[in-house]
This record gives C-alpha cells, structure tokens and sequence, in this order.
C-alpha cells in the first residue's frame, strides 16, 4: 500500500507537469480531499444507526442465534473463527446488505465485522487470513440488483434497461468464486 | 424483476425490524442499548478519515492529471487480444479506484456508444459486477488499525480482472 500510493502521487504529479497542468494538483488539494472529509462525516449517521442496532441485537442473543445458523458457510471460508463468535453475524449481514445494494449500511456493519476480527487476530498490525477473505469477497462485490446502473441505462433510454441483471450476477459469481479461491491460494504462503 | 426490486427495497427495513422485535421480546432495554452501540458511530467516522483522505488525494491526483489514461493506453495492446474492447477499458482501470469516477465514465460511455450496444452492455455489467477496491480496503483496514494487508491486494486485483474478463465473455454469449 505505501509504495502504490507514493507511486500514484508521483505520476499523477509527472502527468501534471507534462501536460502543464499544475494547477490540478491544487484542485485536488482544496477541493476533492475536502470530499473525503464529507463523506466520512456523512458516514457517521447510518454508522451510528448500525452499531446502535448491532448492540441490541448482540444483547438479545439473536447475533449468536444468526451466527449458528450461518455456521457451515463461515466455517468453510474463515476456519480461524471460533464457533458463536459475534463477526460471524456482523459479517454475514454485511454480506446481505451488500446483495440487496444498501452501501453505506454495508460499510457500517462491514466495520462491525473488522473490529470483531480484531478482536480474534493475533497480530494487530499484520491482517488475519479471515479479514483478508472477508475483504476480497466484499471488494468483489455480491450485490443482486445494480439499481444505480440500471437507473443510467433507463435516462439514456435503453430498450431494456434491466437487461444487464443477469449477466452481472453471472459475473459477480465469477469474481467472487475467482476472489475466493485465489485468497485461499495465496494465505498459506505466509503462515501466521 | 419487480419481485427482486421489493427484495431490494425491503431487505434492510426488514432486518431492523427483526432485530428490534427480537430484542424487545428478550426484555433488552432497546433504547439505552442502541444509544450505548451509536456512540461509536462517530468514532469510526474520525478514526476512518486520515485513510479516506489519504486515498481520495491519491486517486484524484492520477485521474484529473491524466495519469490513468496513460496507464489505460499503455495497456490497450495487452488487453485486445483478450477480446475486450478499448472503449470499456478505462472503466476497468478507474473502477477498482473510485466509486465516483467509474460512475461518470459509465455515464459517458453509454451517452457515447448508447445503452443498447455491445459496448453499453460490457460497460454496465462491468460496473455492477466490480466494487472500488482500496477505498475499501483504506477504511477497512484503516479503522482497526491493520498496517499489513498481505495478499489482499493481489487477491482482489485476480478477481477483479476474472469480473471484467467475465463481463466482456457474458455479453458476448448473452447479446450476439
């Protein structure tokens, strides 16, 4: 992550410099970081919701009840999760939200399921083979209805706007097994 | 389709729901619990911003200086024999990169080539199918404080070429 960020930098500032565009540079320093701070700020509420929700749910015991339920999948992806751990519900309600497109409720349960990983990861530096996996199926992205495609594709008055359904789940599937697959491949390299 | 448009919509209203009858039937103080649980909200935001910030300069600087379209072009002679087409090249680039900008070049390129097309089609099935990779990754992993990702990265990337190459064979089957 450190040498890809320095090195995205510095092109962009070779491009900037080579194209006589310097004044990009400033543009993205006033104005688009400016973004990142809104939107992590627009964040707080429905985070706030989540957590609220997770809390009650994580009193009731239905966290624990979800999480036996649930069992077989999350055994078979993380291993290192001890049975009725909280990140087991957090995780697969991040995954639902993800299907049904609801981003920034997916975010917030998604933190959910990090910070509890935390809590069972034995290098809290270093990432845990179950985050790893649990971040390259939820990069690879599992969502049933891509509604704000399909929006576009309706205003630029497509025939049939909600066409391309089946072909992103077909593709979505496609990742997500590849994502899977290719993090189980990788993870034994380097044993914790 | 109207059926998995109600899904949809009525998933997350209905889990709520769910939690919260659940914990009133099991006698949890459901209010001063919530409030307990909320008030890491805010927390989270702060802890998660340095990352966001961090990336968001990052990703803007290469993509408004027109350093992703050189890396996109660099690329073009790698990718044609794989059968996907230049135009929806850029967007596999900027996706795993940003939310918004693959949003506005999606736009573009099926005002451009239209919605109906081999093109239009790749494009969106490409865009529905693949998520912004290290802005995930940055909040993540930024907000337990994890500095090594291992082989998340790479993974991601691996899956991320099998959803563009797999967009591009789908249309191809599904739409020729």
């Amino acid at each position: 992550m450190n040498i890809l960020w320095v090195l995205m930098i510095l092109l962009g500032m070779l491009m900037a410099i080579v194209t006589g565009n310097i004044n990009i540079i400033n543009d993205v320093l006033i104005n688009d970081v400016q973004e990142a701070v809104v939107f992590a700020i627009s964040l707080t509420g429905i985070m706030a919701v989540w957590l609220g929700l997770m809390n009650i749910a994580k009193r009731s015991g239905l966290m624990n009840s979800l999480s036996v339920i649930f069992r077989p999948i999350i055994r078979l992806l993380f291993p290192s999760i001890p049975v009725n751990h909280p990140a087991t519900s957090a995780i697969m309600m991040n995954m639902m939200a993800n299907m049904f497109g609801a981003g920034n409720s997916a975010t917030a349960l998604g933190l959910k399921a990090m910070e509890e990983l935390q809590a069972i990861n034995s290098n809290k530096k270093v990432a845990s083979n179950a985050m790893c996996m649990f971040l390259v199926i939820n990069m690879s992205s599992i969502q049933l209805i891509p509604l704000t495609v399909i929006k576009i594709r309706a205003d630029a008055a497509s025939a049939f706007p909600e066409e391309i359904i089946a072909t992103t789940i077909f593709t979505t599937t496609i990742s997500t097994v590849v994502g899977i697959l290719a993090c189980k491949a990788l993870e034994g390299r380097k044993p914790q | 389709m109207k059926i998995l448009n109600l899904i949809s919509i009525t998933a997350i209203p209905v889990l709520m729901t769910i939690i919260l009858l659940h914990g009133l039937i099991k006698g949890v103080k459901l209010y001063d619990v919530f409030i307990e649980g909320a008030q890491e909200g805010f927390k989270t935001a702060v802890k998660i911003m340095p990352y966001l910030i961090a990336i968001f300069l990052a990703v803007n600087i290469m993509r408004k200086s027109g350093g992703m379209e050189l890396l996109t072009k660099i690329f073009i002679p790698l990718t044609k024999p794989l059968g996907i087409p230049s135009e929806v090249l850029p967007l596999a680039f900027i996706r795993p990169f940003s939310g918004s900008g693959s949003l506005a070049l999606l736009k573009d390129i099926i005002t451009t080539y239209g919605a109906d097309t081999f093109i239009g089609r790749v494009a969106s099935t490409m865009m529905g199918s693949a998520e912004t990779i290290f802005y995930t990754m940055a909040i993540y992993f930024g907000a337990v404080g994890i500095q090594k990702s291992r082989h998340t990265v790479f993974a991601a990337l691996i899956s991320h070429v099998a959803a563009v190459l797999a967009s591009v064979m789908i249309c191809r089957l599904m739409f020729r």
